[in-house]
């Protein structure tokens, strides 16, 4: 059976497998729950927008087992908190900005009589006419950000010159996380003022920073464990901390354990999700398909509050580029505020929204063309020759990777005789067509606000040779944990088994970054090396003086000298002598990302420490009937570097493609006229099931080394996300073939999207 | 209350507990933590476990399932499996296959692979998908949970938990928070019904576990249909079936593949594997949904519902037994025993349609059934029946009328189908659209036409694209 790697760059199964088959694998509401354990259930708003006049509570106290109500009064230290901006109340005051926004906290023995008595609590509010559209808030001038410009060249003389001008507008969905783990959190008070927190959170510091911000104590008086996620998708990168912070009231008032867990129902009318965008653009080809210039502005739907509005639009701004060089160009990047649900990070973080515009843009110019869809691209994309190798933003893109993998694609999928079945198949097919979809991708790696780009670990080498790790990075099922215990296992030369990763904790590592912008393992791959190296470098005297070696290596749970390699002793021994020498077995590593800076007033800089690329091509089956349609064949080539584990890697591969393919396609993110969130549970929110992926799934992986990263290997957790638009583009083809016109299809494209677009197409 | 069954191989007895107190909730508060929740909507498959129930193992979403249902039964959570060290083959297969990213779907998976490695019939790959579509999964995109599945599908391993007997003894429970009867005779439970005429009958509890879990309903006095055996099965003659209301979606699906081919043509996007363990077609068609999948089809096959009551019996036509938005003909005190379908004679045009947004798992935007006859020339009979397109179930009755005594061709179903605009005025939901629902019910019915012009009657592939068949 494959395990855990015995070296880097092998495949291995997750650290966690066994767990997670057993049923054993722990998640924040399987913890067991300490004596006296209170349940929170949360009062949301029933209106997306008013005025709070009060909150009535005496019904609800009443009722067996509620023990207390809470409401923003009770907040002790400052009840606004937010990632970026603290404009987000834990509990409403005076103002109600979103329905399903929280309001009060109940208390309860059990959690039915929590819920009982959140239901018994009135919110007396005075209801004001909701904004909840992009265009009614922008009328209103109800902006969340400063714009962000990004300028090169002069488009308009670019645009003028053009062959072809064309205009568009795309409008990207929003979509639900649909983690399968709802949001957890549970609060201990500890002696002397102190709180201790287990949340399903992707930045236990942030929990921790929020928390202490809440209540009004100082960051160390608070501390913040992970023990995994079930899935965060971003959805638990900000907005874990409304769940926490109530607990951590809850239990600051009370002096008891309190439980704040979300139902499935609740957990979609409260929180955020994708941000929906619109774009519009003004493209300039050449006759030859080559893009002159590129007007493009992006508006965001931020919904009620700031959270990560800002970084995302900024990615979105960073991506409208794609893979393509752009002569010239202006791109702008604004966000509305609306009285929806606070939108956050999810997958990709802008950057799948910014490319949608683009890619819209390609698709278009190809059939205006009469240009081979892969081809146009072709022409346009970047190259490490002068003048073809410089983004808008001004960053050089080194190791350009794209004109290889696609020709790698290309002929590894035999394009040309695939395309020739379809054809053959189109030919005599009346009701149902098919069609082939292409996109490349290219993926800037770093957090965008460059000072996030940090990480720690904290190595603990007991006398048995037996090992603790500790890294800032959380765990949400994407294999951090496993590919940080072969860095470890590498560089200390102990077998995986022996290594045990610890639960993440603000204990452990301080001022951590959040597991995100696919960051997890390139930032703290590097501080758990540092970690390892550092107590190495202790042992490796002591090894020596035993061996009475000049050179050691680690390997194989042996240190051994390295010029009689049958000479060696065990790790545990040479760390049993080190204990006995006093020699410190623990130190800690840290890392920050070299070389980047982004100045945003002027729209010029190096966010990124480097780019990671893909390509896709996909084929559907589309019927006129119903606009029914089939992914019957998708092949991936992604590009992860020297791949750290290249099984966990693939996962992340197909996962993302068919998170992608959702968000695209079935997922539909729907709020009624009151502003609630009607798509609340899988029954109405729909998620790709086993059959919406394709039964012929290629997938390989580009694994030349990256320069610079922890074993030359790349961030794999955003970038194949963008995959997914090749369905689209697939889709599109389908829907093109029923006729002669250039081919509409809004998104998501349902069946619904799709059977309009096909009755276009026959008009 | 006190209700006793296993839970992995351990003999429990449950008291004092309200009797819509459901499976996992009881699991997770009682420690068992393993099994997850996702939705308690029976949506994700996050929960679910195995119900031994004749001589099988059956995978089941335990947070749809009353406490009380489970009376003598058996029941196996992920954390049943392994013994002690050594983890259940169809766990190594999904740690082999990385099946598990974040883990959090995974004892759901594990007891759908198990219920899988238990079945002898998963012998083409798309059953494969048809057995796991009741979970969902976030993280790995489900080619490996696939592949985890075809390697156990069908290897019955010696894994010692072959399914026991179970019990389907009475219960009968008058607790304080509501009282549950699950009688074995039929006159019994017209008797109580006669007597609490305020209780809901309750069967696979697929529609009314919801109102449990998501609306919080706590129904004082529940009569349980699952322990009538004269309720269930399947009986053919004289060109009639008789199916039992308490007959299970799995049973009919079962029979139906050769015993009436248009019905399991529905039933194969059906909910998925979970819930058709537990899903009744009594349940179905008294649930009156104008969104329930069986009702088109049993009013294109001209059905009847037999219904009983302490006074007697009764037969309604399913013409008349869809009286409004989710109400039926059934009077206080009177309980769906059995839904007769005629079967139709061989040369008979029949289609069944379903159209979702997501293929699987997922409920109706629009659906329909057909029944035409015709002969010399012009159609004698026409039955066309749609789902989503009215407050219920709905037949098209001036479309049928376009048709009877015209012959069968492209003009006239045309004519029939463009009439359907008129007839009816669907809702704009979450769903669909209402203009949707009107270009999709009129092209089901071209479609149709396209289907059954040289054959009365074809079957779904393996994996259709669409519910209409490309032909020729
Ligand atoms: C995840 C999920 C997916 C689903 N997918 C589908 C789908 O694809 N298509 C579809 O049509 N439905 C679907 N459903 C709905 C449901 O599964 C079906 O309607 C099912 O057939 C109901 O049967 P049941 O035995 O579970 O009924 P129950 O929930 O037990 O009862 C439903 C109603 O019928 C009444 N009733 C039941 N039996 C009798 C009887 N013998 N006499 C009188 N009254 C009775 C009950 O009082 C209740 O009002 C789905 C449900 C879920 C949770
Ligand atoms: S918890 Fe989702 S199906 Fe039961
Ligand atoms: S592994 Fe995370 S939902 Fe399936």
């Amino acid at each position: 059976m494959t395990r855990p790697p015995t070296t880097l760059h092998q495949d291995a199964t997750h650290e966690s497998a066994l767990g997670h088959v057993t049923g054993h694998a722990r998640y924040v509401d399987d913890l067991p729950h300490p004596p006296g354990l209170l349940h929170g259930v949360i009062v949301r708003s029933p209106v997306a927008r008013g005025t709070l006049l009060g909150v009535d509570v005496e019904d609800a106290v009443r009722l067996p087992g509620v023990v207390r109500v809470l409401t923003a009064s009770d907040v002790p230290g400052d009840n606004h908190v937010g990632p970026i901006v603290h404009d987000e109340p834990v509990l409403a005051d005076g103002e109600l900005w979103w329905n399903g926004q929280p309001v009060a906290l109940v208390l309860g023995t059990t959690r039915e009589a929590a819920r009982r008595g959140a239901e018994a609590v009135s919110v007396r509010h005075e209801p004001l006419t909701p904004v909840l559209t992009m265009e009614e808030a922008e009328r209103r001038d109800q902006w969340l950000i400063t714009p962000h410009v990004i300028r090169r060249g002069d488009v308009d003389a670019a645009l003028a010159s053009a062959h072809l001008v064309i205009q568009g507008e795309v409008h990207t969905p929003g979509q639900d996380h649909f983690y399968l783990e709802t949001h957890a959190s549970l609060a201990v008070p500890g002696e002397a003022g102190t709180m201790d927190l287990a949340s399903s959170t992707q930045h236990p510091t942030e929990i921790q920073r929020m928390v202490a911000h809440v209540l009004g104590i100082p960051d160390a008086a608070v501390t913040c464990r992970v023990p995994r996620m079930g899935g965060g998708f971003g959805g638990k990168e900000s907005q874990a901390t409304t769940p926490a912070c109530l607990a951590a009231l809850g239990a600051w008032l009370t002096q008891r354990p309190v439980k704040v867990w979300l139902e499935r129902g609740e957990d979609m009318r409260i929180t955020g999700k994708r941000h929906p965008f619109r774009g519009r653009y003004r493209a300039g080809f050449d006759a030859e398909g080559r893009l002159l210039g590129f007007d493009a502005e992006v508006v965001a739907d931020g919904g009620a509050t700031v959270d990560l509005t800002g970084p995302i639009v900024d990615r979105a701004l960073f991506h409208l580029d794609n893979a393509y060089v752009l002569p010239a160009c202006r791109l702008v990047g604004k966000a509305v505020r609306t009285n929806l649900p606070s939108n956050t990070a999810f997958r990709g973080f802008g950057g799948p929204q910014g490319v949608a515009v683009i890619e819209d843009a390609m698709e278009r110019a190809a059939f205006q063309l009469g240009l081979d869809p892969v081809e146009i691209r072709r022409r346009n994309y970047y190259a490490d020759t002068a003048g073809r190798d410089i983004t808008p933003y001004g960053q050089q893109v080194r190791d350009v990777r794209i004109e290889r993998m696609t020709e790698t694609l290309l002929a590894t999928s035999d394009l040309a005789a695939w395309r020739a079945e379809v054809a053959a198949f189109n030919a005599t097919s009346a009701h149902t067509k098919r069609g082939i979809g292409f996109v490349p991708v290219k993926f800037g790696i770093s957090f965008t606000n460059s000072l996030l780009n940090q990480a720690g670990a904290l190595l603990l080498v007991y006398a048995d040779g037996s090992v603790q790790l500790n890294h800032g990075g959380t765990e949400m099922g994407q294999g951090l944990h496993t590919k940080m215990i072969a860095v470890c296992a590498e560089v200390l030369g102990v077998r995986p088994s022996d290594v045990r990763v610890m639960a993440t904790s603000t204990e452990k590592v301080p001022n951590t970054s959040a597991t995100a912008a696919s960051s997890g393992s390139d930032l703290n791959g590097q501080a758990v090396r540092e970690a390892c190296e550092a107590v190495k470098a202790r042992m490796v005297p002591v090894a020596c003086e035993l061996l009475g070696a000049e050179r050691v290596r680690f390997a194989g749970g042996r240190c051994v000298d390295a010029d009689r390699p049958d000479h060696a002793v065990a790790f545990s021994k040479v760390a049993s002598d080190c204990w006995v020498r006093q020699i410190s077995l623990s130190s800690t590593g840290f890392y920050r990302t070299p070389g980047i800076a982004y100045d945003r007033p002027g729209g010029q800089g190096t966010p990124f420490f480097y780019y990671a690329y893909g390509a896709a091509l996909a084929e559907v089956e589309v019927s006129a009937w119903t606009g029914e349609y089939r992914i019957r064949r998708a092949d991936l080539l992604h590009d992860v570097g020297d791949s750290l584990v290249p099984s966990i890697d693939r996962g992340q591969v197909e996962g993302a493609f068919v998170q992608g393919v959702g968000w695209l396609t079935t997922e539909d993110v729907l709020y009624g006229p009151d502003g609630a969130c009607v798509t609340r549970g899988p029954s109405t929110y729909k998620i790709p099931a086993v059959g919406d992926v394709p039964a012929d799934l290629r997938v390989n992986l580009e694994r030349s080394p990256q320069a610079g990263t922890i074993g030359g290997s790349k961030a794999v957790g955003e970038p194949p996300f963008l995959l997914g638009f090749s369905v689209v583009h697939a889709l599109r083809a389908a829907v093109a073939a029923f006729g002669t016109r250039e081919p509409e299809l809004a998104l998501p494209a349902t069946p619904e999207a799709v059977l309009f677009a096909i009755d276009r197409q026959r008009a | 209350m006190a209700v006793s069954f296993t839970v992995d191989g351990q003999v429990v007895r449950v008291e004092g507990l309200h009797p819509t107190t459901t499976l996992l909730r009881w699991l997770r508060e009682s420690g068992r933590v393993g099994t997850k929740e996702g939705c308690a909507e029976g949506d994700c498959g996050a929960c679910t476990v195995v119900v031994a129930h004749d001589g099988r193992w059956r995978a089941v979403n335990s947070c749809l399932i009353p406490l009380p249902s489970l009376h003598g039964r058996a029941v196996l959570t992920v954390e049943g499996l392994a013994r002690g060290d050594r983890a259940h083959p169809v766990q190594e297969a999904m740690v082999e296959a990385l099946g598990s990213q974040c883990g959090y779907c995974t004892p759901g998976f594990v007891m759908t692979l198990f219920e899988g490695a238990h079945r002898t019939d998963l012998d083409q790959p798309w059953k494969l998908d048809d057995q796991l579509c009741g979970n969902l999964c976030r993280c790995t995109g489900y080619r490996p949970i696939r592949d985890a599945l075809q390697q156990v599908a069908g290897t019955c391993p010696d894994d010692g938990l072959a399914a026991p007997a179970t019990d389907e003894d009475a219960l009968r429970e008058d607790g304080e928070g509501g009282a549950w009867f699950a009688p074995t005779r039929v006159s019994e439970a017209t008797a109580w019904l006669a007597e609490h005429p305020e209780a809901r009958v309750i069967a696979g509890a697929t529609d009314l576990g919801l109102d449990i879990t998501q609306k919080h309903a706590r129904f004082a006095s529940l009569l349980s249909v699952d322990r009538l055996a004269e309720l269930r099965g399947i009986e053919v003659a004289a060109g009639m079936a008789t199916i039992g209301a308490a007959t299970t979606l799995v049973e009919l699906e079962d029979w139906s593949a050769e015993g009436l081919p248009v019905l399991h043509r529905m039933l194969r996007f059906f909910g998925a594997r979970q819930i058709k363990h537990r899903a009744t077609i009594g349940g179905n068609l008294c649930n009156a949904s104008p969104i329930g999948d069986l009702a088109p089809v049993v009013l294109a096959l001209g059905g009847a519902m037999e219904l009983v009551s302490a006074s007697g019996a009764r037969t309604v036509s399913a013409d008349d037994f869809f009286v409004a938005y989710r109400r039926t003909a059934l009077q206080p005190g009177e309980l769906l025993a059995r839904v007769r379908l005629p079967i139709p004679p061989a040369a008979t045009k029949l289609g069944a349609y379903k159209v979702s947004r997501r293929r699987e798992l997922d409920i109706s935007a629009v659906s329909a059934a057909f029944q035409v006859r015709v002969a010399e020339d012009a159609v004698t009979e026409a039955r066309l029946a749609y789902g989503g397109m009215a407050a219920t179930p709905i037949r098209a009755r001036a479309a049928e009328a376009l048709l009877v005594g015209r012959p069968w061709t492209e003009e006239t179903v045309r004519a029939a189908a463009d009439s359907l605009r008129e007839s009816f005025q669907p809702l704009t939901d979450h769903r669909a659209s209402a203009e949707y629902r009107h270009r999709v019910a009129r092209n089901l019915l071209l479609g149709f036409f396209a289907e059954t012009r040289e054959q009365p009657f074809i079957a779904l592939p393996d994996r259709p694209t669409a519910t209409v068949q490309e032909v020729g």
